[in-house]
């Protein structure tokens, strides 16, 4: 029976899946007000209901059925609905080049979550933290996943490109009283933004070299107690700096990091590192972590390897940092702690190692669960530790590890059996 | 002069809660080659079983027709929180460990913080947010020592840390379990076909640690009576530190090391701003680890490492 209503479904593209989403969020948009209204609830229910369902089990029935009603039923019927058309326009698009589908896709995608964000701000922000996750993981996963080290330096290098982007943007940008007057104009600052990214992340990257070069020579817990000892350093560095107010923090980053903008940077974010990781020095990453000496025999060169893993992963970190500076408008060393670090390595354990997907399935599930937990207050740090553990006993690779992202296959029509593949 | 002896007394003191935790950390590490991160949260729990124990012991004294001294509440507490806290290190063991040891290293590192982090939650849950302070057993008396200060509690507690250490280094020396570790250290996978109990020695090894643990724990509570259930993160981390400092399995390197830590935090914070201390301390171990990658004691960096 489940197989049955499941059948028609496996031939949907993943464009039939987005018109889907598209519909279910835009009737929220519309009718979910009322509709919550009608079912007695005070609002619509902001992450799928788990903060309303956790705080009054008594809505729980309501709730199910405002998900039903709105997500689910119009979901499902569109989906299987358009599936035909759905393949049909995939299938022209696929004639396009590569590129073109891509853009197509990630267009509906972000439709899809502009439309379901834009019903409250709180969305709009556990989006955008989520997003960022997805970068960090992902980033961190290559350097603990592909190259198999065990780096405890990610939160210093997302400090390090925090803390530069938000000293550029501050101090050319915004009238602070930190850095003078604003020597640019603002109007000139959406386009300079990026550029600030960029040098936050090649900071980052600096900073990554501080434990690339030692990597030569070490690997294991003791190029782990190198990167921590790099965190505790970059750490105490930034508390020390008194230009950047030391531990009470900077605040006042220009609102610049929008949804677009963290959407956009994501995207070329997932992009690259799956390239990277497909490339040649990619497949280097891997061989250099299943056996260094094989590697090197097979005229791997070891050493450009480790340093162009950590460079890389350091870069999307330290991009993430300033993106994640903008989006909360005020860091302070505190930010980049043991507490962040536990949580990257969380999502990177829990979602997959060597896998760009599972980075996205882990950042994004850990980041909903952490927010829709919410309400559970302190046992929420019970429920996701032992989660987290029961995953390890069961698959200790995380959920989906070593599973190649092929864009290709992924945006291929799934034409009916009749009509021949 | 007298400042520097003053720093090297509290330094003493500083490196030995170090060098017991750190004892923990290596031994675990010699046999299984993986980290206990669990193991500053068991130090952290030690502790607050040390309050427990010696507040039942004073209502016990206070309530029969036993008055024990102080000092006998004292060593009893530290004796019975020793003994109970190892069950704590075997439990964390067989939940979070055994299931894992064929999985990637790796993940056993991260069933390991998660314990640590349930620990922490847990007691936060159960005693709540207000902070516990250890009941004072013994009173402050400080000795004068040509404008040192020493106060005998700074005493106890550097020889009650040296005495386990050394009594630890004796049992792994001398006697058949200890024989049985050092064996598992040197060859993992033959010494079960002798007829060595792997897992009964792996929980062994587990208890031991946390046994130092606790008594670390409990010394601190003397030192500094104030327990919070998060305190046991940042002295974890840095006990890591520590035992990977002093090499591989190595306990003189992890008593050593601890104390070294100690040191450079103390005098780093005696010469700089104590804002200071982290980063001059963690970049000189920075430093010690690139001329010597594997510590003091350790094996250099080799194929036997299992990734």
């Amino acid at each position: 029976m489940a197989g049955n209503l499941w059948k028609p479904y496996s031939r949907v593209p993943l464009l039939g899946w987005f018109f889907g989403a598209l519909v279910a969020v835009t009737l929220e948009r519309l009718a979910g007000a009322p509709l919550a209204q009608f079912l007695g609830l005070q609002k619509i229910p902001v992450l799928f209901g788990f903060s309303d369902m956790l705080k009054t089990p008594v809505s729980i029935p309501n709730v199910l059925l405002y998900l039903l009603a709105v997500y689910v039923v119009p979901a499902a019927a569109v989906t299987r609905l358009g599936a035909s058309p759905a393949n049909g326009i995939a299938a022209a698009l696929y004639r396009f080049p590569m590129a073109v589908t891509a853009a197509v896709h990630l267009a509906l995608l972000y439709a899809v979550l502009h439309v379901w964000a834009g019903a409250s701000d709180y969305r709009v922000l556990v989006l955008r933290l989520t997003l960022i996750a997805v970068m960090l993981t992902l980033s961190l996963n290559v350097i603990n996943g592909y190259m198999g080290e065990f780096s405890c330096s990610h939160p210093g290098f997302m400090a390090l490109g925090a803390y530069c982007a938000s000293v550029l943007t501050i101090g050319l940008f915004v009238d602070a009283e930190l850095f003078g007057a604003a020597s640019l104009s603002p109007a000139l600052g959406r386009f300079l933004f990026p550029v600030a990214l960029v040098l936050g992340g090649l900071l980052a990257s600096f900073g990554g070299l501080f434990v690339a070069i030692p990597s030569f020579r070490t690997r294991g817990d003791y190029l782990a107690i190198i990167s921590l000892a790099f965190l505790f350093i970059v750490k105490s560095l930034i508390e020390n700096l008194e230009f950047v107010r030391g531990p009470r923090g900077l605040s006042g980053q220009p609102d610049w990091a929008d949804l677009p903008t963290v959407f956009l940077w994501t995207v070329l974010c997932v992009w690259s590192v799956n390239n990277f990781v497909r490339s040649t020095i990619g497949k280097a990453l891997n061989a250099v972590r299943d056996n260094e000496m094989a590697a090197d025999a097979m005229t791997v060169d070891t050493r450009k390897t480790k340093i162009a893993a950590f460079l890389f992963g350091a870069f999307w970190a330290g991009v993430a940092g300033g993106l994640f500076a903008h989006v909360m408008r005020y860091v302070n060393p505190g930010n980049f702690g043991i507490q962040n670090l536990a949580e990257v390595l969380a999502m990177v354990y829990f979602g997959g190692l060597n896998s760009v997907y599972g980075s996205i399935v882990g950042a994004v599930s850990i980041s909903l669960l952490g927010e829709a937990l919410r309400p559970l207050e302190i046992f929420k740090w019970i429920i996701i530790p032992l989660l987290l553990i029961l995953v390890m006993i069961f698959r200790p690779t995380g959920l989906i590890a070593f599973r190649d992202l092929d864009v290709a296959s992924l945006l291929k029509p799934k034409a009916n059996p009749g009509e021949g593949g | 002069m007298a400042v520097f002896l003053q720093n090297l007394v509290n330094a003493l003191q500083w490196g030995s809660f170090y060098a017991l935790i750190a004892l923990g950390y290596s031994m675990v590490y010699s046999i299984l080659m993986l980290f206990n991160f669990a193991h500053g949260d068991i130090f952290m729990v030690g502790s607050y079983i040390g309050v427990g124990v010696s507040m039942a012991l004073i209502a016990l004294s206070a309530w029969g027709n036993v008055v024990l001294p102080n000092w006998l509440i004292l060593v009893l507490t530290i004796l019975f929180s020793m003994f109970l806290t190892s069950f704590v290190g075997m439990i964390v063991e067989r939940v979070g460990y055994r299931p894992l040891r064929n999985a990637p290293r790796a993940s056993a590192a991260i069933t390991g913080l998660m314990i640590g982090i349930i620990l922490e939650t847990g007691n936060l849950a159960l005693l709540g947010a207000r902070r516990v302070s250890f009941p004072s057993l013994i009173a402050t008396a400080t000795y004068d020592l040509g404008g040192v200060f020493v106060t005998n509690k700074k005493i106890m507690i550097v020889l009650v840390s040296l005495l386990l250490a050394l009594a630890l280094h004796q049992f792994v020396r001398r006697t058949k379990w200890g024989m049985a570790i050092r064996a598992m250290a040197f060859d993992f996978s033959v010494v079960p076909l002798m007829g060595v109990p792997l897992n009964r020695m792996i929980a062994l090894t587990f208890a031991l640690g946390s046994a130092l643990a606790a008594a670390a724990g409990i010394l601190f509570g003397v030192a500094y009576p104030v327990l919070d259930p998060y305190m046991g993160i940042l002295f974890g981390w840095k006990a890591f530190v520590a035992a990977i400092l002093g090499g591989r399995g190595s306990i003189m390197g992890a008593t050593l090391a601890g104390f070294l830590l100690g040191f450079t935090e103390i005098f780093v914070a005696m010469i700089f701003p104590s804002t200071l201390r982290d980063l001059i301390a963690y970049s000189i171990i920075l430093l010690i680890l690139t001329v010597r990658p594997h510590g003091f004691f350790g094996e250099p960096y080799s194929a036997r490492l299992r990734l």
